[in-house]
């Protein structure tokens, strides 16, 4: 698929928008399938090939400053601060346990609630990636997760389920060092922050491989 | 530290939020859209508050099972004696017909286009499925905006109107859970319907503006490989996404159906990635930020990604393969008349047009080239029909698609050999429906 678009996009450069569109087989669409010839020159009445439209304002500072809270994989915009093991064990039993289960077991679906994921657990199954082949291998952090950081970063932004946004970076990095020492992947004694963070290796990180599916693995 | 109790960006921020606070939201002022289901929360003996229930999970419980049977609707035995209703502000259904999703009641949850009672290719909006992680926040147009920043030249923010000056453009895509499916292919029971097997699965006509005019906008640096979407609902739903995608066909919607996006569908913006499993089209975008690798979010890592057999699983599986459903004749219905009818269903693949879709009527011993209704479009669904004279034996119906990248539906056995019996996301083996001599039908799924 990547390949056809490229090439369709190489056969349409320097073309006009409604001389490329005939080239769509079979659709009654007036525009091209792909959008990379698709400029402001490429639209009748536009301000013409790499022209800017000067439609929006400029981003403030402030505003990136107070929605950008994403941590990557490498944890390189960590936040100061620390939180240890003991700090998060009391956090997760007043604010997550409700949901997650006292052990982070996770809550099964019932008639009228959601299910809740597991989230500690190291089952010794786990060693072989169980996942494909056993339904009841159940995904917890530890088991799973192939990066420390999407802790700190999910926590931070989505939870506690009922009051998402309300936990600081302390308390953030507090119950990501818990979650960790109750699967084992950090010692209980660790009072976690942005360098030790950084240097969390997930056990089965490398269990996670690129998409190959090809025509011909789904032919009968 | 002070700051660490304000609000982290201004959706949340009280003060400056004429319209519905968090407050407000959670008083149970709000209820509409769901909010309800987080106003009143009981409290355990323990003093933490209970896991959130709606009152409509409360009522129906999430069972999927079927709404008890309505009365008949009372008709005049010839309506050509009197005159008819007026006109009406809004258009209804017929009382003869009240398809409905479910299950439903859940903020972090999903209902189900009930897909058995549709016919042609598009999803009424009031149908199209939901899968939503916290519930559908409620969104005031005139405060929404989408910011791109990162590795731009520009960094800018778009208010909604500032969105709908752009040119724009109208498709007809798909949008499918990657999940669409699990059900009846870990566990093919014979009572599965349509909207079971693959009821996450809704096709619209989609307006907006191509992500390649706004990335050119705010000049996109050459070294940005990977942009990460961020909803504007509680979870801030993130997902990245591969540059490439943005030069290719992803828009930002602001329209479905030719009015406004459903809250339920991201009003009033929503990323749209055609071809590429729903969780990746982020609802209710409200930022772009542009980067030199994917950021590891927890739905492309813990959630989102396929275990294969080896002791692997696949991560970034964006796009969703080649499928189709019989969705008539399908369960529980009973076919009544021996003789002709049409079997249709609908035929998709995320990687293009489907090509070819054939019927067997046979459990697959014969197959048979089916008609497209109409000209397949890219990464969009069809709706195809192959015409069948039930002599009252025995029959099992299938279908099986084959798309332009050159994928065809595997059988279930062959699917499981590849990804295992238990894989998660992206199931697309073939499957049908049981026609028993009585002229019952059961689901058929044990290709």
């Amino acid at each position: 698929m990547r390949v056809a678009s490229m090439v369709m996009s190489v056969a349409m450069s320097g073309l006009l928008l409604s001389q490329a569109a005939c080239g769509d087989r079979a659709s009654s669409d007036t525009t091209p399938t792909t959008f990379a010839s698709y400029d402001a020159g490429a639209v009748p009445g536009g301000p013409g090939a790499k022209r800017q439209y000067a439609i929006g304002s400029a981003a403030s500072d402030s505003l990136v400053t107070r929605m950008n809270h994403d941590i990557g994989m490498d944890g390189a915009e960590l936040p100061a601060g620390s939180g240890s093991v003991a700090e998060g064990a009391a956090l997760y039993a007043a604010q997550c346990a409700n949901c997650h289960g006292r052990n982070g077991e996770g809550m099964a679906a019932a008639s009228a609630t959601p299910a809740f994921p597991a989230l500690i657990g190291r089952d010794p199954k786990g060693e072989s990636f169980p996942f494909a082949n056993d339904g009841k291998a159940v995904h917890t952090i530890g088991n799973y997760w192939p990066y420390a950081t999407t802790l700190f970063d999910y926590i931070k932004r989505a939870m506690p389920l009922l009051a998402p946004g309300s936990l600081s970076d302390p308390q953030v990095y507090a119950l990501t060092a818990y979650l960790l020492a109750a699967n084992d992947v950090i010692p209980d004694t660790v009072s976690l922050d942005a360098a030790r963070l950084r240097a969390v290796r997930m056990p089965y990180r490398d269990r996670f491989v690129a998409d190959d599916r090809k025509p011909a693995s789904a032919t009968p | 530290m002070a700051e660490q109790h304000e609000s982290r960006d201004e959706s949340r921020d009280e003060s400056t939020s004429p319209a519905l606070s968090r407050r407000d939201m959670l008083a149970g002022t709000a209820g509409l859209l769901g909010g309800a289901a987080l106003a009143a929360l009981p409290r355990t003996s323990a003093g933490q508050a209970a896991p959130p229930v709606s009152p409509a999970a409360q009522s129906s419980g999430s069972s999927i099972a079927p709404p008890p049977p309505v009365p008949r609707p009372q008709v005049p035995l010839d309506a050509t004696t009197m005159q008819g209703a007026p006109t009406a502000q809004l258009g209804a259904r017929s009382p003869f017909h009240a398809p409905t999703r479910a299950p439903f009641g859940d903020t972090v949850g999903s209902s189900l286009t009930p897909l058995q009672d549709l016919t042609g290719n598009i999803t009424p909006s009031d149908l199209h499925f939901e899968r939503h992680h916290a519930g559908i926040p409620a969104l005031d147009p005139e405060r929404h905006t989408l910011t791109i920043h990162g590795l731009v030249d520009r960094p800018l923010t778009f208010s909604v109107d500032d969105i709908k000056r752009f040119p724009q453009v109208t498709r007809t895509h798909f949008v499918e859970c990657a999940g669409n499916g699990r059900a009846s292919y870990r566990d093919p029971k014979p009572d599965l319907t349509p909207q079971r097997v693959s009821g996450m699965l809704s096709t619209s006509e989609w307006t907006g503006v191509p992500l390649a005019t706004l990335f050119r906008e705010v000049g996109v640096r050459a070294d940005a490989t990977w942009f990460l979407a961020e909803g504007g609902d509680a979870c801030l739903m993130t997902r990245s996404v591969p540059i490439a995608k943005a030069w290719d066909d992803a828009l930002i919607v602001w329209a479905q159906n030719g009015e406004p996006l459903r809250p339920a569908q991201g009003y009033p913006l929503r990323l749209l990635l055609p071809g590429w499993e729903g969780n990746i089209n982020v609802k209710w975008i409200r930022r772009l930020e542009l980067g030199t690798a994917p950021w590891m979010t927890r739905w492309e890592t813990s959630k989102y990604t396929d275990p294969l057999p080896n002791g692997t699983a696949r991560i970034f599986t964006f796009e969703i393969d080649v499928k189709s459903i019989i969705t008539s004749p399908c369960a529980p219905q009973t076919i009544a008349a021996r003789g002709w009818r049409s079997i249709n269903g609908l035929a998709w693949s995320g990687r293009g047009r489907v090509t070819r879709v054939e019927v067997s009527t046979d459990r697959g011993a014969t197959w048979h080239d089916a008609e497209f209704l109409a000209t397949p479009q890219p990464k969009s669904t069809v709706r195809f029909q192959y015409m069948w004279q039930w002599t009252g034996a025995e029959s099992v119906l299938l279908s099986r698609a084959t798309d332009d990248a050159g994928f065809v539906q595997p059988t279930r056995t062959a699917l499981i050999a590849e990804r295992g019996p238990a894989t998660d996301y992206h199931y697309n083996q073939i499957l049908g429906w049981k026609v028993d001599a009585a002229g019952g039908v059961s689901f058929f799924g044990a290709t």
